[in-house]
C-alpha cells in the first residue's frame, strides 16, 4: 500500500517538475540526427544547470522517459530525503559517488548494470556543472568505459542551449526563457580507437550542436 | 452576456475554419497521403492552430472582461519568453528580467484590469523605462549596458504594452455601444489577422516585385496590396456590428491592416539579424507567439488610440 502511495506520489511530482520545466522554458527538441524511437541509448549532454537533466528527460516522448534514467551525484542527491526521493523514486536515477577514496561502488559497474538492466541513461561526462566561459570542459573517462564495455548502445550527443542564462549560477529563481535540445546523430567506439581521441571526438560532436544563435554580450 | 454580432462573428469564421479544414483534408488525401508534403503538413497544422486561437478567444469573451486580460497576460507572458530569449543580457540582468515577468507584467495588467488608463498607459513607457536600468547598473556590470536595458525595454514595449492594447479596448466608453466593447476586439484581431492570410494568397498567386528582399522572400507589394485592400473590403462589411460608420471602418481597416504589414516587417528585420526563422516553436505551422502576433501588436496601440480619441468618453 505504502510503496503504491509512494510511486503514485513519485509520478505526480515527476509530472509536476515537467510541468514546471515546460513553463519556465518552453523546451523544444530538435531531433537533428535521431528519431524519438525506443531504442538502448546513453544521451550524454553538456552541463551548465542543475536542471539539464530534468529538461531532457522532459522532452522525451512519456515511452522512452519511463525507460531512461539519468546518472548523478551520489554526493549531491542523498543529502536530504526531499532529494533522495526524488532523485530515485521521481527520476529513477543511477546515483555513483564521485569520491574514489570513499566509494563501495564502481561507477561504470553501476551504469554497465543498468543498461543490462535495458535502461537508457542520461550523462553528463563534464562531471560537474561548468560555470566557466568554456563551451564544455574536459570529458571524464567514464563515457568511455561504458563505451568500451557496451560497443553497441547508441552514444547520442545532445546540447543543451540557454538553460545557464535560466538560472545562472548562485540564482534561485529562474526567468523563463526558451531552451532547445539538439539530438545529433548516434555514435560508437570504433575499433582500437584510443581513450583520448574518443573523448576528443564525442567533445567534438557535442560541440557540432551548438546553438549559433546569441552571442552574449 | 452573449453578444448577438459576436456570435454571428465567430460563427463565420467557424464557416471558414470549417471550408479550410476540408480542403486541407482533401489536400492531404490528394498530394500527401503519409505526411510527406511538408508545405500541406504545415498548411493543415495552421489550421488546427486557427481552430485553437478562435476557441480560446471564444472561451476567454464567455469569461468576461477578466477573461480576455487574464488570457492577454499570458499571451505576453509567451510572447516576453520568445522576445528575450534572443536578446542580449548578461548574468547582471537577471533581477531586471525577474522583475519583467513577474512584476511589471503582472502590475501592468492589474492596471487594464481596473482599467485605470493613467497608470497602464504610463506604468511601462514611463516608470519601468527609468527604473528598470537601476536594477541592472546595481549589479555592477557595464559591458554592454546600453543595448542590455534598451533590448529589454523593447521587450517589454512589444510583448506587454503593446499587447495590452487588445484588452484594453473593454475599457472605453463609447455611447450606444455600451457592454459591446468585446466586438473591438474581435473586429481588430479578426481583420489584421485575415490581412495576414490574404496577403499571404494575394502573394502567392500575383506576388512579382519583392518589398524588402533581405527580410522577407514572401511579402511582395502585390500580396501588400491585394491583402490589405481585400481585409479592408470584409472589414468595412462589418461596419454594422462596429461604432463606426461604413466610411470610417473602412479607414479604420485600412490604418490596422497596413500597421499591421509594418509590424510583421518590423519583427521580421529582429528576427534576420539575430539569425532566427521562427520565434517560438509553440503554436503549430505558425511557429511562436510572436510570428502570429506580429501584426496585431502594431496595429492594437494604434486602433485603441484612434478609437478612443474620436468615439470615447474616457
Amino acid at each position: 500500500m505504502i510503496r503504491v502511495l509512494r510511486s503514485l506520489a513519485a509520478a505526480v511530482t515527476g509530472q509536476a517538475i515537467s510541468v514546471f520545466a515546460r513553463f519556465v522554458t518552453a523546451p523544444r527538441a530538435i531531433w537533428q540526427g535521431i528519431e524519438p524511437v525506443p531504442g538502448q541509448r546513453i544521451y550524454f549532454a553538456n552541463h551548465s544547470s542543475n536542471g539539464d537533466f530534468v529538461l531532457l528527460w522532459t522532452v522525451l516522448p512519456p515511452a522512452l522517459r519511463r525507460q531512461t534514467r539519468p546518472v548523478a551525484a551520489l554526493d549531491y542527491w542523498l543529502k536530504s530525503s526531499l532529494r533522495a526521493f526524488i532523485g530515485r523514486e521521481v527520476f529513477n536515477a543511477v546515483l555513483i559517488d564521485r569520491r574514489p577514496e570513499s566509494r563501495r561502488e564502481d561507477p561504470v559497474t553501476q551504469m554497465v548494470e543498468a543498461l543490462d538492466r535495458g535502461a537508457s541513461l542520461i550523462l553528463f561526462p563534464e562531471g560537474q556543472r561548468n560555470s566557466t566561459d568554456a563551451p564544455l570542459l574536459p570529458f571524464k573517462a567514464g563515457l568511455y568505459h561504458l563505451a568500451a564495455a557496451r560497443p553497441r548502445v547508441d552514444l547520442v550527443p545532445v546540447w543543451i542551449a540557454n538553460l545557464n542564462k535560466v538560472m545562472p549560477k548562485g540564482e534561485v529563481i529562474p526567468v523563463p526563457l526558451i531552451c532547445t535540445l539538439t539530438f545529433g546523430a548516434p555514435l560508437h567506439l570504433a575499433p582500437d580507437e584510443p581513450k583520448a581521441a574518443f573523448l576528443a571526438r564525442m567533445a567534438a560532436a557535442l560541440l557540432t550542436l551548438q546553438d549559433r544563435l546569441v552571442d552574449p554580450p | 452576456m452573449i453578444i448577438p454580432q459576436l456570435v454571428w462573428l465567430f460563427a463565420a469564421v467557424a464557416g471558414m475554419l470549417i471550408l479550410a479544414s476540408i480542403l486541407g483534408e482533401i489536400l492531404r488525401h490528394r498530394l500527401s497521403p503519409n505526411g510527406s508534403n511538408a508545405l500541406i503538413e504545415t498548411l493543415n497544422a495552421r489550421i488546427s492552430a486557427w481552430w485553437a486561437i478562435m476557441i480560446l478567444l471564444g472561451l476567454a469573451f464567455l469569461a468576461g472582461n477578466a477573461g480576455v486580460v487574464f488570457l492577454f497576460a499570458l499571451v505576453s507572458f509567451a510572447a516576453l519568453r520568445e522576445f528575450l530569449t534572443i536578446t542580449h543580457y548578461n548574468r547582471a540582468d537577471h533581477w531586471s528580467l525577474l522583475a519583467c515577468f513577474f512584476v511589471v507584467l503582472p502590475l501592468h495588467y492589474a492596471f487594464v484590469l481596473v482599467e485605470w488608463y493613467g497608470m497602464y498607459a504610463i506604468v511601462v513607457p514611463v516608470y519601468v523605462f527609468l527604473l528598470l536600468p537601476v536594477l541592472s547598473a546595481l549589479r555592477g556590470s557595464t559591458r554592454n549596458f546600453l543595448v542590455r536595458v534598451a533590448e529589454t525595454q523593447w521587450a517589454l514595449m512589444i510583448c506587454v504594452y503593446c499587447v495590452s492594447h487588445v484588452p484594453a479596448l473593454l475599457s472605453l466608453e463609447i455611447p450606444g455601444f455600451e457592454g459591446r466593447n468585446m466586438i473591438l476586439i474581435a473586429y481588430l484581431v479578426f481583420v489584421v489577422q485575415l490581412s495576414d492570410v490574404l496577403q499571404y494568397v494575394w502573394g502567392q498567386f500575383i506576388g512579382r516585385t519583392r518589398i524588402a528582399p533581405n527580410l522577407s522572400r514572401s511579402k511582395t507589394w502585390e500580396g501588400m496590396v491585394g491583402g490589405v485592400l481585400s481585409a479592408t473590403a470584409a472589414g468595412t462589411a462589418l461596419w454594422w456590428m462596429t461604432p463606426f460608420s461604413p466610411l470610417q471602418a473602412a479607414g479604420m481597416c485600412l490604418l490596422i491592416t497596413l500597421m499591421g504589414f509594418l509590424g510583421s516587417l518590423v519583427l521580421s528585420a529582429i528576427k534576420r539579424d539575430r539569425g532566427v526563422r521562427d520565434w517560438g516553436h509553440l503554436i503549430g505551422g505558425h511557429g511562436g507567439f510572436l510570428d502570429r502576433l506580429d501584426s496585431v501588436i502594431f496595429a492594437a496601440p494604434i486602433f485603441f488610440h484612434v478609437t478612443r480619441y474620436f468615439w470615447s468618453l474616457t
